[in-house]
């Protein structure tokens, strides 16, 4: 798919959203969607709870279709690729697209396994599957804690070092970008951190978006942040969208001023 | 809360309330007392129950006997060498001498003199010639603590006769197939008809189970007409096993007659061709087991947690990779258990195969899914129909094997699921 498109592939722009509505059945939790993420950058997705985060998180993998009410409106461009086009396979562009929850939610298998499942399965990748584990774990920075016990149950490590392990397992499938749902929400401060850092070094290769409660942590780790609040029908709507320096010093909107210096929400 | 905070919270109460505290506090024990004593009662019925079931079995397979013989072995003596030492020629002779002409053809139709061994020649003179019955049976208990009684009837009353004490569950009673003499019968043959019929019933059902579970937990929308096939579902489970068995007898004896008596695969042997078959017998507890099993599964899926799930697809895995790999390990320990309790309750089942039509006497091993079928369970109602006393004995023992056999199935159903949860 991403492949198909080699020139919007290297484009500024990983996703192009254009008046996306998102609905649970008749109700309307997100609308009037407009905004562009950058590659190679991590956008943040902050405001107040319910107001549709996760939501539009989940539309931009086509995680929501999973759910039986959930249907969408308007257009989601990946790489020049409307998702949203009736000939698309979700299943297609969940590949591409990998996914990091904000339950560490890693598969009842041994630390090896947990990496090479999807490899074996999904990607079909027949290269030498020791070095991608090692390699996949590596980029987690989870390689040296986990080396001598790769056939560990995955569920026998730490909250921070499984979480770790769902960022590495999502990896070895070699996807283009990484939707981060809250990810160090169960962690302590330290696990937090290591996340973050983590974040740093993965943007080189990937395109991440990540949702957040944590201002610190949007302000500290993302160069883009997206702003969403809810009108009075609950509905959540793009407030402000921006480069992260800008949005948390110069906000354009009161209400993005009151929400980060913690007025509201 | 640690005892300390507990400490400063009472601390700083007043005097008052902490009184009125402790008074409720000891309402509320008193009240748990009760609440212990209901429920530590209610275990105990449930206990003596269960003991008393097993004593009055225990009570009955094992016990004196009176045994008396047709013929005493001595007088069967040739040139003052007794039977345990005579050659198997004369043991011939002695065989012919007091059994019918017919029965020694039939003896030698089996297998021909030549080729039996003294020691199978010797057990048919046992058995034929000094043919032992048992005259008197005593229970567990009477044997234990009734000796001098038991020994006082055996004067008056069983002059001729030995008392021995007789376990009726032996190796042999395992192993020999079923006979009109209480003394040398066995439960081979309900055994292995049992063990049929259970295996063809899982065949049938685990696989229909288990893929009506995936569907309905996986696949199926939330719509009316799959709520009522759930509820259907649930209420079958409900149905008592004589309908299972009247169904059993319209669909696969008689409406299938020709594939479960095995007509159309070319089997013909008339004996069995009316369809009263193991495979009738085991697709009937099959049927009767399935919504069981459909149900268990659909625990044991349904108890997968969601985010593997998400896990999964989130990867980009289909929905069959999804199920295949991960919420079907996840669910099989599940899904084993809810199976054995399921056949557990199948390998008890009488009422089903009466109707179906289980055979009331065979001697032969039951040889494939086309052959006639008894079972343990009828067996047991057989032999405890029978007016003689003895054969409440040999029922007793099978019984005990139809006991451990329901215990073995329930040993493997937690080692298998220790085995599948001990992988994660
Ligand atoms: N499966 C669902 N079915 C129906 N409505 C849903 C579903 N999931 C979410 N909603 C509704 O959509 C709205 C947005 O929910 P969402 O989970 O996206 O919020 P959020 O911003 O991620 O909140 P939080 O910060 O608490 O995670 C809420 O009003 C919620 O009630
Ligand atoms: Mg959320």
């Amino acid at each position: 798919m991403a492949s198909s498109n080699p020139e919007t592939s290297n484009g500024r722009y990983v996703f192009e959203a254009k008046d996306l509505n998102l609905f649970y059945g008749d109700f309307l939790a997100v609308k009037d969607v407009n905004m562009n993420i950058e590659r190679n950058k991590i956008t943040a997705i902050i405001g107040p709870s319910g107001c549709g985060k996760s939501t539009v998180l989940r539309s931009l993998n086509r995680m929501n279709d999973l759910i039986p009410e959930y249907h969408a409106t308007g257009e989601v461009i990946f790489n020049g690729i409307n998702i949203y086009d009736d000939d698309i396979d979700p299943v297609e562009v969940r590949r591409h697209i990998g996914m990091v929850f904000q339950k560490p939610n890693p598969f009842p298998k041994s630390i090896y396994e947990n990496i090479a499942w999807g490899a074996r399965k999904v990607t079909k990748y027949s290269g030498n599957m020791d070095d991608l584990v090692e390699h996949s774990l590596r980029q987690a920075a989870l390689w040296d804690e986990v080396k001598d016990v790769l056939d560990q149950s995955g569920l026998a490590l730490s909250g921070g070092q499984q979480q770790r392990l769902c960022i590495a397992r999502a990896l070895a499938v070699k996807p283009n970008v990484i939707l981060m749902d809250e990810p160090a929400s169960a962690l302590d401060p330290i696990a937090t951190l290591k996340i973050e850092d983590l974040l740093q070094e993965l943007k080189k290769d990937y395109t991440i978006v990540i949702v957040t409660h944590n201002m610190q942590e949007a302000a500290r780790a993302s160069d883009f942040t997206a702003f969403f609040n809810m009108d009075e029908d609950r509905a959540g709507y793009l407030v402000e969208y921006g480069e992260t320096t800008r949005i948390f010093t110069f906000p354009d909107q009161k209400l993005t001023e009151n929400y980060i210096s913690g007025r509201f929400g | 809360m640690n005892a300390t905070q507990d400490e400063e919270i009472r601390l700083s109460m007043s005097e008052d309330d902490y009184f009125a505290d402790t008074k409720k506090l000891s309402k509320r024990h008193a009240l748990s007392k009760i609440w212990h004593v209901i429920f530590a009662a209610s275990t105990l019925v449930g206990i003596v129950a269960l003991t008393a079931l097993l004593l009055n079995v225990f009570n009955n397979a094992f016990g004196y006997i009176a045994l008396e013989n047709s013929i005493q072995p001595e007088e069967l003596a040739i040139d003052g060498v007794s039977i345990e030492e005579m050659s198997k020629e004369n043991l011939v002779t002695i065989l012919g001498d007091h059994v019918s002409k017919g029965l020694m053809r039939r003896f030698e139709s089996g297998m021909t003199w030549e080729e039996r061994s003294r020691e199978n020649v010797y057990n048919l003179v046992l058995e034929r010639v000094v043919d032992p019955k048992s005259v008197a049976q005593w229970t567990l208990y009477e044997s234990l603590f009734k000796v001098n009684e038991i020994q006082q009837e055996m004067t008056e009353k069983y002059t001729e006769a030995n008392l021995i004490f007789k376990s009726w569950i032996t190796p042999s009673f395992i192993t020999l197939p079923q006979s009109s003499n209480p003394l040398n019968a066995g439960v081979r043959t309900a055994i292995l008809g049992s063990l049929w019929i259970i295996f063809i019933s899982i065949v049938f059902s685990f696989p229909i189970g288990v893929g009506a579970a995936v569907y309905l937990q996986e696949y199926a929308k939330d719509s009316f007409v799959n709520r009522i096939i759930q509820t259907n579902i649930n209420n079958l489970a409900g149905v008592p096993s004589i309908i299972y068995g009247i169904l059993g007898l319209a669909l696969f004896v008689r409406a299938l007659n020709l594939i479960t008596s095995g007509a159309v695969f070319g089997y013909t042997d008339p004996m069995t061709a009316n369809g009263r078959t193991i495979l009738s017998a085991g697709l009937t507890l099959g049927l009767l087991i399935l919504p069981l099993i459909i149900i268990n599964a659909q625990e044991a899926i349904k108890a997968v947690p969601n985010s593997l799930r998400q896990a999964s697809y989130g990867m980009g895995a289909t929905r069959w990779q999804t199920i295949w790999n991960h919420v079907l390990p996840s669910a099989l320990p599940g899904i084993l258990t809810g199976t054995i309790l399921a056949i557990s309750r199948a390998i008890g089942e009488t009422a089903p195969l009466v109707v179906v039509g289980a055979s009331t006497f065979i001697t032969f091993d039951p040889d494939g899914p086309f052959s006639k079928f008894t079972t343990l369970p009828i067996q047991i109602y057989q032999w405890t129909a029978r007016p003689q006393d003895v054969f409440r004995n040999i029922a007793a023992g099978a019984i005990i094997v139809l006991l451990i056999l329901l215990l073995s199935m329930n040993a493997i159903a937690v080692l298998l699921r220790n085995k599948y949860s001990r992988r994660l």
